[in-house]
C-alpha cells in the first residue's frame, strides 16, 4: 500500500493531474441539480463510450470493401467469439444514444437551461445531435446489405433535389455515378474517422462549457434569468449551498449509466444484432429499403407529403429545423426558466413527441407501399370457382389490384379497402374508375380487354356487406 | 523590448514574427488540403467512360415482353464484388429495335418491378407506377422512367453503362 501511495505521489508531482482533475471532479454544483432529471447527458456519454469500444472492436474484424464487407459481417455475427454480442451492443448502443440524446434535449429545453450564459452549450449540443444522426445513417450503410445499398441510393436521390448542386452532392455521397467499389470505403471513412473525430471535439467542448459556466440549477417559477445578475447569483448560491459534483451528484449518473449499459448488453444478448438482409447486389430489385427505427418517423413524414411539396421539404425541412434550433438561445436567452411559466415550451415538446410517435406508428406499417407479397385471393374468398366472378377475382390477383387494395384482409393498403365496394359504387362507376384510374391509381383502360374489365366489375359488385 | 526597434509605419519585430507564423501555418494547411480535397473529390470529377455491355442474344428476347437484364457498371473496381452489378428493364419493340429502362424509380431511386399481368412498372417504396412506355401512371414520380441507350451488334443486345439517374430540380 505504502509503495502504491508513493508511486501516486511521484506521478502527481510530475504530472499535476491530481491537482488538475480533483477540483473539477469535486466542483460545487447547485444542490437541486443533483437530481434524476440531470442524468441523461452523462448517460448519452456512457452510450457513446460503449459505441467507441464496440466500434473499435468491430473494426478489428470488419472489411470495409464493397465486395467483402457483407461476408465479413456474416463472419463477425456467426463465426467469431462474442462478435455477435459486440455487433448487437453497437447496434443497440446506437439506439440508446439517439434515445438519450432526445431525452437530454427535452430536459434541457423544458428547464430552459439554454438561456444565458449557456447558449453555447445548446449550440454545441445541436451540432452533437446532427453528428449523432449522421452516425446513425452511416452506421446503417456500413451494415452493407441490400437495404444499405438502396438506402444510399435513396439518400443520394434526396440530396439530388438540392438546387444547382444536387447532382454533385449525390455523386459525392455515392462516390461516383454508380454504387460500387468506392461507395463503402467512403462511408466507412465518414463513420469511423470524420464524424467520430468531430464528436470527440464537440463532446470535449460541450463538457468544457459545463465546467466553465456550471451545471444549471433546477429552475424555480418566479426566478427569471437576468443576464446582468445571473452569474453573480449563481456563484453566490453555489458557494453557500453547493454540493461537490463527485460524488454527491455523480452517483446518480453512475447508477443510471450502469442501467443503460446493462440494458444495452441485455438486449444484445437476448435480441442480438439486426439481421443482415440479402447481399448488397444493386441488380437484385426485390428490395424495400426501410431505415432503422429512429429514422422511421422522418421516412413516414416524407412519404405522406404531397409530391408537389416534397422537394422543398426534403431540402429545406432539415435546414429550417436546424435554423430554429440554432436561433433558439438567441431568441430567448433571458426570463423564466421553469416549465410552469412556459406553457408554450411544454406544448411544443408534447406536440413534437405526439407527431413523432404518430409518424412512427404509420411508418411501421407503411401503408403507402404496395404489398408485392400479398396473399392472393382464393376461390373461397371470391365465392365462386368458375364463371365471370371467379375470373374477375383471379384478374384482381394478376392485374396488380391486390398489391394496393385489400379484400377481406388480403392485399395492400395503398388504395381503399374494397371489401364492400359493391355497396358504394355501381357497375358503371366501377368501370369508369378502373378505366381512368385517379389520384394514386393508374388507369387500366389501355391494358384490360373488355372481357377482363366486365369480369372484374362483376367480381367487385359481389363485394357487399350482406 | 521590441518597441525600441519600431519605426513609424513599420511593423515591429514581434508583429513580423506573428505574421510570418500565421502565413506559414496557413500555407502549410493549403499545401496539405490540395491533395486531400482533390483526392476526395476525384471520383466525382473524373467521370468513367461509358461502355457497351452485352446482355444477351437478340433471339432470347420475346417481342414486347420486359426482361430484367444484369450487367456490370461503368467503373468496376477489383474489390467491387456484387456491387458492380446493375440492371435494366429491356423490351424488344421491333425486329431489331429494343427499349431499355433504368430500374431506378424517378422519384427516389427505389427499384421498380415489372408487373406483367397489369402491364405496369410499380415501385415498392412510395407506390410510383409507370406504364409500359415508361410514362408516369400514378403516384409521386415527377417524371417517367429514365431510358438507357440500347443497341444490337451481331445479334447481341448491348446496353450503354449509365449513371444511376438522379432526378434534379
Amino acid at each position: 500500500m505504502e509503495s502504491l501511495r508513493r508511486a501516486w505521489l511521484w506521478f502527481d508531482d510530475r504530472t499535476g493531474l491530481g491537482g488538475a482533475i480533483g477540483p473539477i471532479a469535486r466542483h460545487a454544483v447547485p444542490p437541486n441539480s443533483a437530481s434524476w432529471f440531470y442524468v441523461f447527458g452523462s448517460a448519452t456519454l456512457f452510450a457513446f463510450m460503449v459505441q467507441v469500444a464496440t466500434g473499435v472492436t468491430l473494426a478489428f474484424m470488419y472489411v470495409p470493401a464493397s465486395g467483402d464487407a457483407y461476408q465479413s459481417l456474416q463472419f463477425i455475427t456467426n463465426q467469431t467469439t462474442l462478435g455477435r454480442i459486440v455487433r448487437g451492443m453497437h447496434n443497440w448502443g446506437a439506439s440508446a444514444m439517439i434515445l438519450l440524446v432526445g431525452l437530454h434535449m427535452i430536459r434541457v429545453y423544458m428547464t430552459a437551461a439554454y438561456k444565458f450564459p449557456r447558449e453555447m452549450h445548446w449550440l454545441t449540443g445541436v451540432v452533437l445531435l446532427a453528428l449523432t444522426v449522421v452516425m446513425g445513417f452511416t452506421g446503417q450503410v456500413v451494415r452493407w446489405d441490400q437495404t444499405a445499398v438502396w438506402s444510399t441510393i435513396v439518400a443520394s436521390e434526396m440530396a439530388g433535389r438540392v438546387p444547382f448542386i444536387g447532382k454533385w452532392i449525390a455523386d459525392f455521397l455515392i462516390g461516383g455515378e454508380t454504387v460500387g467499389g468506392a461507395t463503402l470505403s467512403r462511408m466507412f471513412a465518414y463513420h469511423v474517422f470524420i464524424i467520430p473525430a468531430l464528436l470527440f471535439v464537440f463532446i470535449g467542448f460541450h463538457l468544457y462549457l459545463v465546467i466553465k459556466n456550471g451545471i444549471s440549477e433546477f429552475p424555480k417559477a418566479g426566478e427569471p434569468v437576468d443576464p446582468d445578475t445571473y452569474r453573480e447569483k449563481y456563484e453566490t448560491m453555489v458557494k453557500s449551498k453547493g454540493v461537490p459534483f463527485w460524488p454527491d451528484a455523480a452517483w446518480r449518473d453512475m447508477v443510471f449509466g450502469f442501467i443503460v449499459i446493462t440494458t444495452i448488453l441485455l438486449i444484445a444478448l437476448v435480441i442480438g444484432p439486426p439481421d443482415l438482409g440479402p447481399p448488397p447486389n444493386p441488380s437484385n430489385i426485390d428490395a424495400l429499403p426501410v431505415p432503422d427505427w429512429y429514422f422511421v418517423f422522418y421516412f413516414a413524414f416524407l412519404a405522406l407529403m404531397p409530391p408537389a411539396m416534397e422537394t422543398y421539404l426534403m431540402v429545406f425541412g432539415p435546414l429550417v429545423v436546424a435554423l430554429i434550433l440554432f436561433t433558439l438561445p438567441f431568441i430567448s436567452n433571458r426570463g423564466e426558466r421553469s416549465p410552469l411559466r412556459r406553457p408554450w415550451a411544454v406544448a411544443i415538446v408534447a406536440l413534437t413527441i405526439a407527431s413523432i410517435s404518430g409518424l412512427w406508428a404509420i411508418g411501421i406499417s407503411s401503408p403507402w407501399s404496395p404489398h408485392f407479397h400479398a396473399k392472393p385471393l382464393t376461390a373461397e374468398l371470391i365465392g365462386a370457382d368458375s364463371g365471370p366472378i371467379y375470373r374477375g377475382g383471379m384478374y384482381f390477383n394478376d392485374k396488380g389490384c391486390l398489391y394496393c387494395h385489400k379484400i377481406d384482409g388480403h392485399g395492400g393498403e395503398r388504395g381503399p379497402d374494397l371489401s364492400y365496394i359493391g355497396d358504394r359504387l355501381s357497375a358503371n362507376e366501377l368501370t369508369w374508375r378502373i378505366m381512368n384510374g385517379g389520384l394514386n391509381m393508374p388507369g387500366f383502360g389501355g391494358t384490360l380487354t373488355s372481357q377482363e374489365l366486365s369480369d372484374l366489375v362483376d367480381f367487385l359488385k359481389t363485394r357487399t356487406k350482406h | 523590448m521590441s518597441e525600441e526597434t519600431k519605426t513609424n509605419n513599420d511593423c515591429s519585430r514581434r508583429e513580423f514574427f506573428a505574421h510570418i507564423s500565421i502565413a506559414l501555418g496557413s500555407l502549410a494547411g493549403v499545401m496539405v488540403a490540395i491533395p486531400v480535397v482533390g483526392s476526395i473529390l476525384a471520383p466525382i470529377i473524373n467521370k468513367p467512360k461509358p461502355d457497351w455491355r452485352p446482355v444477351g442474344a437478340l433471339k432470347a428476347f420475346s417481342q414486347n415482353e420486359f426482361v430484367k437484364v444484369n450487367f456490370v457498371d461503368a467503373s468496376p473496381l477489383p474489390w467491387s464484388g456484387v456491387t458492380a452489378e446493375t440492371a435494366a428493364w429491356v423490351r424488344k419493340t421491333g425486329e431489331d429495335t429494343l427499349i431499355a429502362f433504368s430500374v431506378n424509380c424517378a422519384h427516389l431511386g427505389c427499384p421498380v418491378r415489372w408487373v406483367a399481368g397489369a402491364k405496369l412498372f410499380m415501385c415498392p417504396c412510395h407506390g410510383g407506377v409507370y406504364y409500359e412506355d415508361g410514362s408516369v401512371a400514378a403516384g409521386p414520380p415527377p417524371r417517367g422512367l429514365y431510358q438507357y441507350p440500347v443497341r444490337v451488334r451481331n445479334g447481341e443486345v448491348e446496353i450503354l453503362t449509365s449513371p444511376i439517374p438522379i432526378t434534379t430540380v
